[in-house]
Order: structure tokens, then sequence, then C-alpha cells
């Protein structure tokens, strides 16, 4: 990884539209030598998507519900945790899925539109997988940060004199 | 507002007397009267100091540390500096007996002009600068003499143009680079030539090192590394631009013992010592604020590559300025002054910048921005001139 490319990461991964004509400018490359380096990155599986940060609680009528379940499981011989881990992040309601160190063992991040369409997921399909042991579910009641996005509005207003030395 | 009957004659100081209000003000009041306008003429970070430097001075009330420091500041920050100048520049300072915080690099330059200058002393002063040199080499009683650069030239300081200017009453010459507003950097080998000239004039060097941090293409080279410069060189510098911490008011300046000596005393009876907590805060940002400063750093670097690169496009020859966070293009081709190209773009298009002259007369032709702005409104502002320059210029 040379240093622009990971200095084009970092530029995307906080904004994912920008043009590629602004982005050759700020790294003071070409405009063909940062397109082939998009595509690169690409192809290497380095940049695997490109999406918008949402405040869905501002999108009227589509709030979401999240949950972040902890759940404790008994390991598969030869396999470890992939297997159980693999047969939870495949469900669709599953937004991110996590292996931990400390009480328990995975943390698995759960959407859904209401509170008990979430319930049941627990329910029926999660705690039903036989290697599953114990859930805890934790609903998300507010998002300030996520992503490193502060989630708070502030006031974009900017407070330094007009001129100054 | 009743108006007071004068009973008495003003009496003010030949010295105060002398000196003109800054040009920036002008322009200030007459931007500050509009609504709506993309500032690029803010000579200050478009950040907020790091959370964890404002959180430390949050601490250091809640346990009430609000007395007095020691004159010279809080010897853990002296040390802490000491280690800094060391590590990064290389350039060794005693914590205990050649580093003073002060209340921003501004009181810095003003204590080491009062400890250094008699009045009569002539100072060169490399311009186009910062605006505070010249006039507190006159209240400190000493004659500023300005030694001019160009673009042609990158705003590097001439040897010719020193020599020019040098009388037996030369006394001093005030550097600084990275530059405001110019933007330009002095390499090992210029730096050098200057160097052995003021050695060979016996001078004492003020080398303002502010945005020495704030350098893109090269590492920042200290005045006082060189070869013998440390003996003869007052290092001014301070957390405004690299930390952006401006408003704390903390700086310090570094110098050999005796020259640093001089200082404390003015230092001692005009500020007794820095705020407490913004001593505390500058100390946080010394121990733990290198990461958010080089995020900081790098994200001037890319607007800088953008904003220069849409200058030209836009149709103004500006040299690649290599530190701090200012483009100082050449408006020329539109015909237009300084002052009527700043205004008149302000006006007609609403970006406010600074005209040029205010740094001195070699600032003539040309106008400060900033682009410690977002990329948002660097976006903007860049159009809008675009579309300005395209008016003044067929
Ligand atoms: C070259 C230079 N020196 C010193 C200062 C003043 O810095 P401080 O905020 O530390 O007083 C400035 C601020 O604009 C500057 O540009």
């Amino acid at each position: 990884m040379t240093e622009k490319e990971r200095e084009l990461l970092l530029l995307i991964e906080k904004e994912g539209r920008m043009s590629a004509e602004k982005l050759a400018k700020m790294l003071d490359l070409q405009l063909n030598e940062i397109k082939q380096m998009l595509h690169q990155l690409e192809s290497r599986n380095v940049i695997l998507g490109y999406s918008a940060i949402i405040d869905w609680t501002k999108a009227v009528g589509t709030e979401i519900v999240t949950a972040m379940i902890d759940v404790k499981v008994t390991p598969q011989r030869g396999r470890g945790f992939d297997e159980v881990a693999e047969r939870i992040y495949r469900f669709n309601e599953v937004k991110a899925c996590y292996l931990m160190s400390g009480t328990y063992d995975l943390s698995v991040v759960i959407e859904g539109r209401t509170m008990s369409e979430i319930a049941n997921f627990v329910s029926e399909k999660l705690s039903t997988l036989e290697s599953v042991i114990s859930t805890t579910t934790h609903f998300r009641l507010k998002q300030y940060k996520h992503d490193g996005i502060i989630f708070v509005d502030e006031d974009g207003a900017d407070p330094r004199i007009v001129v100054s030395p | 507002m009743t108006n007071v009957k004068n009973t008495h004659d003003v009496h003010l100081s030949k010295a105060v007397e002398r000196i003109e209000p800054s040009g920036i003000r002008r322009f200030f009041d007459l931007a500050s009267s509009m609504d709506n306008i993309i500032s690029l003429g803010v000579g200050e970070p478009d950040y907020t100091t790091p959370w964890n430097v404002r959180e430390a001075s949050i601490h250091s009330l809640e346990k009430g540390l609000t007395s007095y420091t020691a004159n010279a500041g809080l010897l853990e920050l002296r040390e802490a500096i000491s280690v800094y100048m060391e590590s990064r520049f290389q350039t060794a300072y005693d914590p205990e007996e050649e580093i003073i915080v002060t209340v921003g690099a501004s009181e810095g330059l003003d204590i080491a002009l009062r400890a250094v200058v008699d009045p009569g002393d002539e100072i060169l002063v490399v311009e186009p600068c910062f605006v505070s040199y010249a006039p507190l080499v006159s209240l400190a009683g000493g004659v500023p003499i300005p030694v001019p650069t160009s673009m042609e030239n990158n705003f590097q300081v001439n040897v010719e143009a020193i020599k020019e200017r040098l009388t037996p009453k030369t006394k001093a010459i005030m550097l600084s680079f990275p530059n405001n507003p110019t933007g330009a950097v002095m390499g090992r080998e210029e730096l050098a030539k200057v160097a052995a000239l003021v050695q060979e004039h016996d001078l004492v060097v003020f080398s303002d090192e502010i945005y020495a941090e704030l350098s893109y293409d090269e590492e920042h080279v200290s005045t006082a590394a060189l070869d013998g410069m440390w003996e003869r060189t007052i290092l001014i510098s301070g957390f405004s631009k690299s930390f952006a911490m401006t408003g704390w008011r903390v700086g310090y300046v570094c110098a050999p013992a005796v020259y640093a000596r001089a200082m404390l005393k003015i230092h001692q009876y005009a500020m007794m010592c820095a705020s407490t907590m913004a001593q505390y805060a500058a100390l946080e940002a010394m121990k733990n604020g290198r990461a958010d400063m080089e995020e900081m750093v790098a994200s001037y670097r890319q607007r800088r590559n953008y904003f220069v690169k849409s200058l030209r496009e836009a149709g103004l020859s500006c040299h690649s300025p290599g530190g701090a966070f200012y483009a100082f293009p050449s408006i020329r081709s539109t015909g237009l002054t300084s002052e009527e190209f700043a205004e008149k773009l302000l006006i007609e298009q609403r970006v406010a910048v600074v005209p040029g002259h205010v740094f001195g007369d070699g600032g003539e032709g040309h106008v400060r921005c900033s682009y410690a702005a977002s990329m948002k409104q660097l976006e903007e502002a860049v159009d809008r001139i675009a579309a300005f320059v395209k008016n003044y210029q067929n």
C-alpha cells in the first residue's frame, strides 16, 4: 500500500462521493492515476463498496429499530466459532457480526422495523440454533455517533471572525 | 451616548502615535458589514481545538488549578516543549533557563523585540510578513527596515537584498517561515546563505516558526538548528496554528539563557505568567496531540493542492506555497490593485480575501487567501473567484 493509496482511502472513507477530479487535485495526481488506483483497490477488495451514512430518525415514516445482541455459543470442533458465526451473519436482518473476547462470544447487530420483529428473530432464528447457549438483547435508544460521524445536530456556524491576521 | 467634554490635553506617546492601526482592520469592518460571505480571510485553523486538549483544561478547572504558575510557565510544560523542540527540529533548549511560556506567539514577539532593541536600532523585516512585526519593532523604539521578497523568487529571502539594507545601526533580522501571508518556506541551503551573512554581520535573528508543523513538501528547517545560529537566534512559536488553539493565547519563546533572562524580566512584570488553564491544555497538546495534529496537517495539504491548482485554472498565477495555510496569488492580470481586487471580489462575489499590501509594500499585486476552510467553501469560493477574474481579465 502506497502513502497515496492510504490517503485516498482515508478521504473516500469520510466521503465516498467525491469526484475523481476533486480527488486528483487534492492528492496532486493525474486524473487517470486516481481512476486506476480506485479501480485497483476495488478489484483487490480493499474498497468493498460505497455507501451513505443516513440519520433514519429524520427520514419521516422510516424509523428502524436496532438491537445489539450478546451471544454465547459452543464452538464446533475443527471450525471453532466460524461455522456458527456464518449461520448467523448470513441472515439479512443481521447488519454486523463480530467475534468478541470477554463474557460472551459473538456480538450481533440486528435491524428491524419494530421491536417485535427483532424479538421474533431472536426467539425463532437465533436462540434455536443448536450451538447457541444464550442471548442478551440490548435495544439501541439513541444514536450519538456512528462510524466516526456525530449524529447530534451541531449548528454548523463558523465561529471565526471574518478577517483576521 | 453622552458627550463628555475633554477637559485635559491628550497625551499619547510618540511611539504609539507613529504606528497605524492594522490594515486588516479596515477590511474586517467592511467584510463584517455584509452577510453570506465565504471567508478566505481568516488567519486561523477552521478546526476546533481537539477534544482531549479541551478536556484537559476542563479537568484542570475541576481540580481547582486556578492560581499563577511560575513566571516562565509550568515547568512540566517547558520540559515537554524542550523534548518536542529537540525531537522535531533538532534544537535543544534547557527548560529551566531557555524557554518561556508566553501569551501567544504575539507576546513572544513583543518581549523578544523589547529585550533586544534600543532606540534607533534598525531591524530588518522580511516582507510580506505578519502584520505585527513592523509595529512591534517601532513600539520597542526600533526602526523597521523592510526587506522585500517576490513571487519570481518564490518569496525566499535574497541575500543581496539584505546586504543592500545593512547599516552600522542594523541589529537584527526578523524571519518567518513558513510564512504568513505567502506560505513560502526556506530550505536548508537557502537559509544557510542568510545564516552566513547574519554571522558575518553579527546580527540577532528573531525567527517566528509558529507554522513549522504546517510544512507540506519537506521537513521544516529551524533557523536555530543551523551551524552557528543557536547562539544568536530567538525562536518564537506557539500552539495557535498547528494545534488549532488560537483562542487559548499560549505560545513560547526559546533562546540562549542571556536572552531568555532578559525576556523573562519583561514577561514577569507585564504578564506574570500565561493563563494557567491554557497551559494545562498546551501540556496535553504536547503530550498527546500528535495524531490529531497530523490529521489536520494532512487535510491542509490536500486542500492546498486543490485550492492552488484551482486558482491557477481560474487564471491567477500562484507560486506553490510550501507551508502555513495561505495562498498568495498574483492578481496583476486583472489590472486591479490588491485593495480594489479584494473589495470588488467581496462586493460582487461575496468572497473575503485580504489585500496583499497590508502585509507590507511587497504584498501589493497579491491577495492572501486562507485555505483553512471546508472543501465545500473552497469549491464555492473557487467558482466565484473564477467568474470574477474572467470578468476583469479579457
Ligand atoms: C507569523 C505569525 N506569527 C505569530 C502569530 C500570532 O500567533 P499567536 O496566536 O500565538 O499569538 C500569527 C498569527 O496569525 C502569525 O501568522
